[in-house]
Parts: structure tokens; sequence; C-alpha cells
């Protein structure tokens, strides 16, 4: 295979520490404690590498990266290269004056997270009470600094009846972008999915809703919609294809593909602490696995859609049909997808469903 | 809530190019030169944009000051073409980026 091109984008998750609880968290079960973390100097040093490498965007996420004190430092060093920089924050206990601090230093867009557009819906999903109303204030700060902002909303069967609150209640903050973010079934939401599986008919009406709301918003307010893959026809181009133009980084620096690429069992990853992120990138045996085209089997391989979705997830793959090279099933050429859209069916109606909230330490590190 | 009790909600009108309109980019896109590719990209939140040769030459005018007649003579002068016809170009592709959200008018 040839040298990969250079890639992009890196979600950098600074902490795995959160003073929300969302029972869908895309963290891993295995959450980190603060004793894990990298330090600053280690994070900068990874950041010029990620320059170097051509990376044009950095999403600062965690956890709660606003917890980490030296978030002005990182941004600051990122934008003195160029890179974009977007935090992705929940907007709880955000320090005052953080966000013009944040600005000064070249911050160049805010994401913040609502869990529902109605307060008590926002409260129950996060497990922490005012939390609506502490979001609706950072929102206010946001824009008081003159921070573009996005708000993104996950949704699932508990709040999918307020996706037109959604949209104005991102009018309302001055928002440019809203996300409309269908919850995706990996980790702490695979484990809540009987809580959280919305039936077809509310996803299909909420699609139609939003597609009536985009056409309507043109340059008021841009709307992403992302699908529920469990109900869809194709996979989506999972971080647009595996290692092709973006990776993620953990808080104690293992750099992996995506998000839930620790799933895949016989995989193992760098920490960008101790190898050089181009190595990393370039001829990491994790980053390679499912790069390009050549590992696919049928019906990937001689699909004429393999370049537009690149097979879907492998996580999924792995998770659903026991073998990370196969089909992702959310695409209705698996011979799994079948069985999927039977789970996704069989979980959007059961009764009494609990969630287990995400807390550090509820499913221990190996 | 129902859309017309929430005053954004009803100022909130999509903007329409005109020749007076004066685009500029919004505070979450920039566009930034990669010394690695050797090219101009439009940077915003979830997007790397890689814009042409003839978009490129729009956005760079595209400052707050000068409105879309001027930038559309500058251009034709730049390309020997057509004012008319560059300005009809310039108003389309201002509403499409505009549409977008990645440029203001």
């Amino acid at each position: 295979m040839s040298a990969p091109g250079p890639p992009i984008g890196i979600l950098a998750e600074l902490t795995h520490r959160c003073p929300l609880q969302c029972p869908y968290c895309s963290n891993p079960l295995e959450l980190l404690k603060v004793n894990r973390e990298l330090d600053t100097q280690t994070w900068l040093r990874i950041f010029s590498q990620a320059a170097d490498l051509g990376i044009l965007q950095v999403h600062l996420s965690g956890g709660e990266p606003t917890l980490r004190q030296d978030l002005p430092v990182l941004v600051q060093a990122l934008a003195d290269r160029g890179v974009y920089t977007n935090l992705i924050t929940a907007g709880i206990g955000v320090r005052e004056g953080l966000f013009e601090k944040l600005r000064d230093a070249g911050l160049d867009h805010v994401q913040l997270s609502f869990q529902g557009a109605r307060p008590e819906t926002t409260d129950l999903i996060g497990n922490s009470r005012g939390a609506h109303v502490k979001k609706l204030s950072a929102a206010a700060q946001i824009r008081a600094a003159g921070l573009p902002l996005t708000i993104n909303a996950p949704i699932h069967r508990k709040n999918i009846g307020e996706v037109q609150q959604f949209i104005d209640l991102a009018l309302s903050l001055g928002a440019e972008r809203l996300e409309v973010a269908n919850v995706q079934y990996y980790g702490w939401a695979l484990m809540n999915r009987q809580a959280l599986m919305p039936e077809r008919d509310d996803v299909m009406r909420v699609a139609a809703l939003v597609e009536e709301a985009q056409e309507r918003l043109r340059g008021v307010l841009a709307i992403d919609f992302v699908a529920p893959d469990y109900y869809a026809q194709y996979p989506k181009a999972c971080m647009g294809g595996w290692a092709r133009d973006a990776f993620m980084i953990t808080p104690d620096g293992t750099t992996m593909p995506c998000h839930a690429a620790a799933s895949i069992p016989h995989l193992s990853f760098a920490s960008a602490a101790e190898t050089p992120l181009a190595e990393i990138w370039g001829r990491s045996p994790a980053f390679e696995a499912y790069r390009g085209f050549e590992w696919m089997q049928e019906p990937c391989r001689s699909c004429a859609r393999k370049e537009i979705d690149f097979g879907g997830c492998r996580c999924q793959a792995m998770k659903l049909a026991g073998d990370a090279a196969a089909t992702d099933p959310a695409c209705s050429l698996s011979a799994f997808h079948g069985r999927i859209l039977a789970l996704a069916a069989e979980d959007s109606v059961a009764q009494d469903a609990s969630m287990t909230y995400r807390r550090i330490g509820v499913v221990e590190p190996a | 809530m129902t859309l017309a009790m929430t005053p954004a909600i009803a100022a909130a009108e999509r903007p329409l190019a005109s020749p007076l309109s004066r685009p500029s980019l919004p505070r979450h896109v920039r566009l930034h030169f990669d010394p690695l590719r050797q090219a101009w990209a439009l940077l915003s939140p979830e997007k790397v944009l890689w814009p042409d040769e003839v978009s490129l030459s729009i956005l760079r005018l595209c400052d707050g000051e000068r409105d879309i007649s001027t930038i559309s003579m500058t251009l034709a002068a730049e390309y020997d073409a057509d004012g008319v016809e560059i300005e009809q170009d310039v108003l389309a592709f201002a509403q499409d980026w505009s549409d977008r959200m990645v440029l203001r008018l």
C-alpha cells in the first residue's frame, strides 16, 4: 500500500472527567482517572507534531475539556500554527472569564451540547440538577465573547419528541449551527440501548422535520442531521474512512482511528506520548489494518458505494457481525442487517429499561 | 413554543445577495494557506473546503467593505471579462455560500 496522504483532523479527548453522566457518552466504558492524563508539555509536543503532519483542525473534547487548567495554553499553541480549534463543551462549571480567555488565545469555534430542549430532559439525561440553566448561561457567555456557536443535540428515545424545540432553542441562542445527531450505539450507548433506541416512525418523522427546517432556515441556521445507524439503508462513512483523514487521541495519549477502535481485540494502539504522530499515522499496524480497500470482503469489495462509505464502521462490524472486516451490519447489503433491524425494533419498545449513567469506576480499566 | 412568539426566530430571514451586499467571511470560517499541501483551505467547524481558483479570487475580495458590484468590476478587469456576466456569477456564488453559512452578506 502506498503512503497515506496527510490527515486533516484530530479529536483530542483531553480528559475523561465530566460533570455530566450522559448514558450514551462516546468515551470508553473504562474511563481514565486524572492521574492518567497527559501533562501540558506532552500535549504541546503532540500538537506541534500534528501541525507538522498537516493537521488543519483539532477538536478539543473530553469528558469536559474546560476542566483542564491549561486549555488556553493549548489553544494558543494550535492557533499559533494556524490550526482551527473547536471546543466541544457541556458548558457546566466553566470558570468566569474562560471563554474570553480562549477567544484571546485564538479559539475558532465552540460546540455546546444540550441533552434536552426542555430543562427537565437535560437534567435527567446528564443526571445533574440545574444543568439546563447553566448551559443557557454558558451559551450567553460564548456569544458575549463573540465566539461562534454550534448547538449539539444527541437524539434518542427520551428526547426525540423535542427536535422542533431544539431548533427553536438554537435560534434563540444565536447559534450558527445545530447538530441533530442520533446517538450511535457503541460503548455506553450500547449498554443503554434498550433505554435509548427510538422507534422507527419517530426517526422518520424527525428526518422529515429536519429536512423542512433546513430548507426554511437556509442562510440562518445550518442544521446537520446524523441518521441512526440501525434504521439506515447504507452505513455512514465512519470517521470519513478508517485512518483516511482523521483520528483521535485519548487522555493518556492512546492514538486510534476512531472512538471505539479499542473494541477490536486484535488491534493494539501506540501512544502519541511515546511514538511520533507521523509514525503512528503513516505505518502503525492498527492504522493500516482497515485503511483503503484491500481488506474488504464481499459485498463491500465490489460495491460501487465503497468509496462513499468505506464499508461503514469497523467496530460495529466487530460487535454485531463478529468480524471487524465484515460489512457494517447497518448496511442493507449485510447478511446481518435483518438482525440489527430486529434488535432496534425490539429495544425501541422495551418497557422499564433503566439507564446506567456514565461514571468513572463503573467499569474498571484492565 | 410557536414560531411567531419567538422574536429571534421571527427576525431570522434568509439573507439575499444583491449588488449592494458587502460579503465577508463569518467568524467561524477562516481562509488558511496550507504550506504542506500548497493550497488554500477554507476551515469551518466540521468541514475543510478546498476552493478552486475562481472561488478563491472572489473570497479574497469578501472583506465586508467592498460590495458585490465593486467585487464584480474588479474581477471583470482582472479576468478581462464581461462585467454583467461576472456580476451574475458572483451573485449566484454569494447566495449559495451564504445559504451554506460560509459567507455573510
